[in-house]
């Protein structure tokens, strides 16, 4: 016992572990279906979207498409993308307030905000 | 010194090793490209062993290597980050020489992805991503835990030996 682990790292890491797991039941708690979702270019918003209506978005750069973000059942999820390294489409569509995509080497960001309120929740499902 | 330049070659491979599970192992909180940390353990170990300038030497040289191998160029800036603020967090740790090899690991694994967030918010240009901070520091912290705990067997069986 005594080598391995001793009386200020149980203390310590008690602490540090307690906090953590509150921070996340705390944020999981948080969690809302969100209301529309902000797609962002190079740091600055791009456009604005409802999560209500099911529809397609092209994320143009010059003219050129560069992601295609796809809306479904209050659902952002990015179906296409111009990037080499094709991580933004393997992630798993987004729904909740906070969440979010991201896609690096295009340097575009699509991010779940506001709360739907009353019966949305349900349409969304 | 002679001596160390063979280990320090062998703990590369052992990090590159490390690399490349990790790359295999879908981690996606949100972020692109941010690792788990499980080259931590070369880290801790030469630390232990052959020290800090080493331990240093081989986490520098296995995120160059291993960005090139395995990932891209946003993978090494991420790991870069996070595999100095880690490194930076453990030697200190270490110094005070209060606390055991499981605690200095799991600031290290905390560290890691504190750091690899940071650089991705400035990346993204986007602070929002921060919103998940809770999970990956947590994901950090049970990752450096038991990191730690396989140290400090290896260290308290064969640590004089190397
Ligand atoms: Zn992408």
């Amino acid at each position: 016992m005594n080598r391995r682990f001793g009386k200020t790292d149980f203390i310590v890491l008690a602490v540090v572990f307690a906090v953590l797991v509150f921070a996340v039941i705390f944020t999981a708690f948080k969690r809302k279906q969100g209301e529309f979702v902000v797609i962002s270019l190079d740091g600055e918003v791009y456009r604005e979207v409802p999560l209500e209506k099911d529809q397609e978005i092209e994320i143009k750069k010059e003219g050129i498409t560069i992601n295609v973000l796809d809306i479904r059942e209050g659902k952002a999820d990015m179906r296409k993308a111009s990037c080499p390294d094709k991580l933004c489409v393997r992630q798993k569509p987004v729904s909740k307030s906070g969440e979010s995509i991201v896609c690096l080497p295009n340097k575009v960001v699509v991010e779940v905000k506001g709360e739907a309120k009353g019966d949305f929740d349900s349409i969304a499902r | 010194m002679k001596r160390n330049v063979a280990y320090l070659g062998m703990y590369l491979a052992l990090a590159l090793i490390c690399s490349y599970v990790e790359s295999l192992i879908p981690f996606y909180f949100g972020i692109p490209g941010v690792k788990l940390g499980l080259t931590n353990i070369v880290v801790v170990l030469l630390l232990y062993t052959l020290g800090a300038k080493e331990a240093f030497l081989v986490s520098v040289v296995r995120i160059i290597l291993a960005g090139f191998l395995f990932g891209n160029p946003f993978s090494i800036l991420y790991s870069l980050s996070g595999g100095a603020l880690s490194f930076l967090a453990m030697y200190v740790l270490k110094r005070t020489e209060k606390l055991k090899v499981v605690t200095v690991s799991v600031a290290g694994g905390v560290m890691h992805n504190t750091g690899q967030l940071i650089m991705a918010a400035l990346v993204v240009e986007n602070y929002h991503i921060l919103y998940y901070i809770p999970v990956l520091l947590t994901a950090g912290f049970i990752t450096g835990f038991f990191i730690g705990i396989l140290s400090q067997e290896i260290i308290l069986r064969i640590g004089n030996r190397i």
